[in-house]
């Protein structure tokens, strides 16, 4: 059997295309590194090893939460842009603009959080902004909430120019969504991967984005006319709903990479016109879009059908990637003659990290789970698990890809190593924040009790190995993204 | 009691994808042919997608039995034997009574003054026993039946600004009243 090469540069890519991707990953890979390290001071601080003032904690807390989110999103949109461009006209201005106000929006929350003192999370919990006891100022707050809206606008117009070309070239998002043949005869036909979960995106980001903007428009208006104010429940429902959404879109995004480049490695292609691919992509945009009620299982007053359903939905939603996409990585990789490489080790790794990700999350959705789980360590547990060793995974192992195959970069002593200092290290990692949970520690705690104390400090050491894991994935992405940005390919 | 249930719940889902993966992975050096093997996995998902949404719905069915929502509802089948209220301000807790006897079912009607928190009972292992969102604008009745008794202390859930890890009350839990 021969061995497959993956390291064939894609032909609809010219180095403009690849230029506006690679400064999505390399402001991505960047601010990932700062922030991993913002979040170890957390964990040392928590561990009592570090001591800083509780202001200071919520500020880098509050810094963490908006950046990582922020970088996540960033990196999945030019993961899903780098394929999505090869099947459809976009614009390459609109890439760049987006990555443009990105960074103005940055600007703004790092001046909100540093000078103006803001620290209340990336959530903003409508009326929180509004009243920090003198822990921030109006301006903080404002400019954080401004920065925001930016950025979500820079999405915005991101996910409007992919439904621009998607529906120019396919004539609808149903037809890009693979409807034809998932509700007809499936003349195996159906777009590309990378189309159908573009579309998806962009279907619930678009929600996601328009009620985050209406939201955080609204508590821009309460900071200044605080008689200007908006019913609490509605505000958590528009905040858990915009939240819930653009995070998990970054995944969306960014599995694409493992569509793409798992099937290059293992010489075997990955079929994504048939029934069960298509109907578990237009079953996971629903999914996405109704299941966000998982976050106020413990807000009683509202409608109880939308709490049983959050909790049904969420063990749903699990069904596409237990069954489909991880899944379907397993089969594409069962006794392949794959070719192991950074980039190829860690996009299996980030299947596993989906996979075993979900399995807290919807442990939690469990209504009766959440009456002893919610806002404990657990919830950070969930989410680091899929973000960490899914999303991020994947925009790792996609930029290392990318600078292979571009930019000349040779296998090195040190890749197999990190990998696996990544891999344990993720998975001790999130494991200490799940066992927290486990033991009742609250999340968002400056300050944590005696006994929760050693879980900080082992999940320190687990933060420091990560770290240095990604140091040596960012520097080697940076060693040759200047050949990868200028080749002629 | 649901936190170990949930932990090795999960421990054991991911140890078990773990294993896959690792198993998998570690194989994929002894290259076979790809359309035997994809007709034969292809055929093993159509049980495991049975076999997870049979567990699913099990699990539901276990689980959903039993809400904490009706009294919040107006819909309890009785009123519980004490009602108590609670009103979370940044940073303390007003409440009526701080003292409570074992084995007696207490409401707790709790609401917030200011921005919202979160009304979490913690035995003295530092367990969560209950817990329901304290916000502005609204009540949620959490019912609660101490087993125990001891003391208990209310620990913030929801983040509420600068003092939101020293937002706490101590609860006095007595012997059964009669
Ligand atoms: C070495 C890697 C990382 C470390 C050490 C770390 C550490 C932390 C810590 C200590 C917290 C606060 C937990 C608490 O509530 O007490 C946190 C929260 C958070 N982290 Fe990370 N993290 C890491 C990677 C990531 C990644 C890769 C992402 C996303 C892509 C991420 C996203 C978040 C978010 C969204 C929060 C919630 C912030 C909030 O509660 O408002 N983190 N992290
Ligand atoms: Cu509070
Ligand atoms: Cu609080």
């Amino acid at each position: 059997m021969s061995q497959p090469d993956p390291y064939q540069p894609d032909p609809g890519i010219g180095r403009s295309e690849r230029g506006v991707v690679l400064a999505y990953m390399a402001t991505s890979g960047a601010v990932l590194l700062l922030m991993m390290v913002l979040g170890l001071i957390m964990r040392l601080d928590q561990g009592e090893l570090l001591g800083m003032a509780p202001d200071w904690f919520y500020r880098v807390l509050t810094l963490h939460g908006t950046g990582m989110v922020g970088i996540a999103g960033l990196a999945g949109a030019g993961i899903m842009w780098y394929f999505l461009r090869q099947y459809v006209g976009l614009s390459l201005a609109v890439a760049w603009a987006n990555l443009a106000l990105f960074l103005a929006g940055v600007i703004l929350i790092i001046t909100g959080i540093a000078l103006g003192g803001y620290a209340g999370a990336w959530t903003f919990l409508y009326p929180l902004p509004a009243n920090p006891m003198g822990m921030w100022d109006t301006g903080g707050a404002a400019s954080f909430l401004v920065g925001l809206l930016i950025i979500g606008v820079g999405f915005l117009l991101l996910h409007l120019d992919c439904a621009r070309a998607i529906i120019a070239r396919y004539g609808s998002l149903g037809r890009a969504l693979g409807w034809p043949q998932l509700f007809g005869r499936n003349d195996g036909k159906a777009p590309d991967a990378a189309v159908v979960a573009s579309t998806m995106v962009l279907i619930v980001n678009t929600l996601g984005l328009v009620s985050g903007a209406a939201i955080v428009v609204m508590s821009l208006i309460n900071l200044y006319f605080p008689a200007f104010q908006v019913d609490p429940l509605l505000a958590k429902n528009l905040i858990y709903f915009f939240g819930h959404v653009f995070i998990n879109a970054t995944i969306y995004m960014a599995v694409i990479a493992v569509y793409h480049l798992l099937p290059r490695y293992t010489g075997r292609p990955w079929p994504s016109s048939n029934k069960a691919f298509l109907g578990a992509w237009t079953a996971s945009t629903v999914m996405v879009i109704i299941v966000y009620p998982h976050h106020l299982l413990m807000d009683f007053v509202q409608p109880q059908w939308m709490l049983v359903m959050g909790q049904i939905i969420s063990y749903t939603s699990g069904l596409p990637v237990l069954a489909v996409t991880a899944y379907g990585a397993i089969v594409n990789l069962h006794r392949a003659p794959i070719r192991w490489d950074l980039a190829s080790a860690l996009l299996v790794l980030s299947a596993f990290g989906w996979a075993a990700g979900i399995i807290p999350a919807m442990v939690d959705a469990t209504i009766v789970v959440n009456q002893v789980m919610h806002n404990t360590l657990w919830v950070p547990g969930h989410f680091h698990f899929y973000l960490l060793l899914g999303t991020i995974a994947m925009a790792l192992g996609f930029m290392a890809w990318m600078v292979r195959t571009y930019g000349g970069a040779r296998e090195s002593g040190l890749d197999q190593l990190s990998f696996w200092v990544y891999a344990v290290g993720g998975v001790g990692f999130v494991g200490m924040f799940l066992i927290g949970g486990r033991e009742g520690t609250p999340r968002r705690f400056a300050e944590h009790l005696s006994g929760w104390i050693p879980y900080d400090r082992w999940a320190s050491l687990f933060a420091a190995l990560v770290i240095a894991a990604t140091a040596v994935f960012v520097v080697r992405f940076f060693a040759g993204l200047r050949r990868a940005a200028l080749t002629e390919a | 009691m649901y936190q170990e249930i949930a932990w090795q719940a999960s421990l054991l889902g991911v140890a078990l994808i773990a294993a896959v993966f690792l198993y998998v992975g570690l194989r994929a050096g002894n290259p076979a042919d790809f359309g035997p093997i994809k007709r034969r996995l292809y055929a093993v998902r159509t049980y495991w997608f049975a076999f997870l949404v049979a567990l699913g719905a099990w699990l539901s069915v276990e689980t959903l039995a039993d809400l904490p929502y009706s009294t919040t509802h107006g819909e309890a089948a009785r009123p519980a034997e004490i009602t108590t209220e609670v009103t979370g301000h940044q940073w303390y807790w007003e409440m009526d009574r701080t003292a409570f006897p074992a084995g007696t079912e207490v409401a707790f009607e709790v609401t917030s003054a200011d921005v919202n928190h979160g009304f979490a009972i913690y035995n003295d292992d530092d367990r969560v026993v209950a817990q329901t969102q304290a916000m502005p604008d609204y009540t949620n009745v959490l019912r609660h039946t101490f087993r125990e008794p001891g003391t208990y202390r209310v620990l913030c859930l929801e983040y509420c600004g600068l003092a939101h890890h020293k937002m706490t009350q101590e609860i006095t839990v007595t012997a059964p009243d009669r």
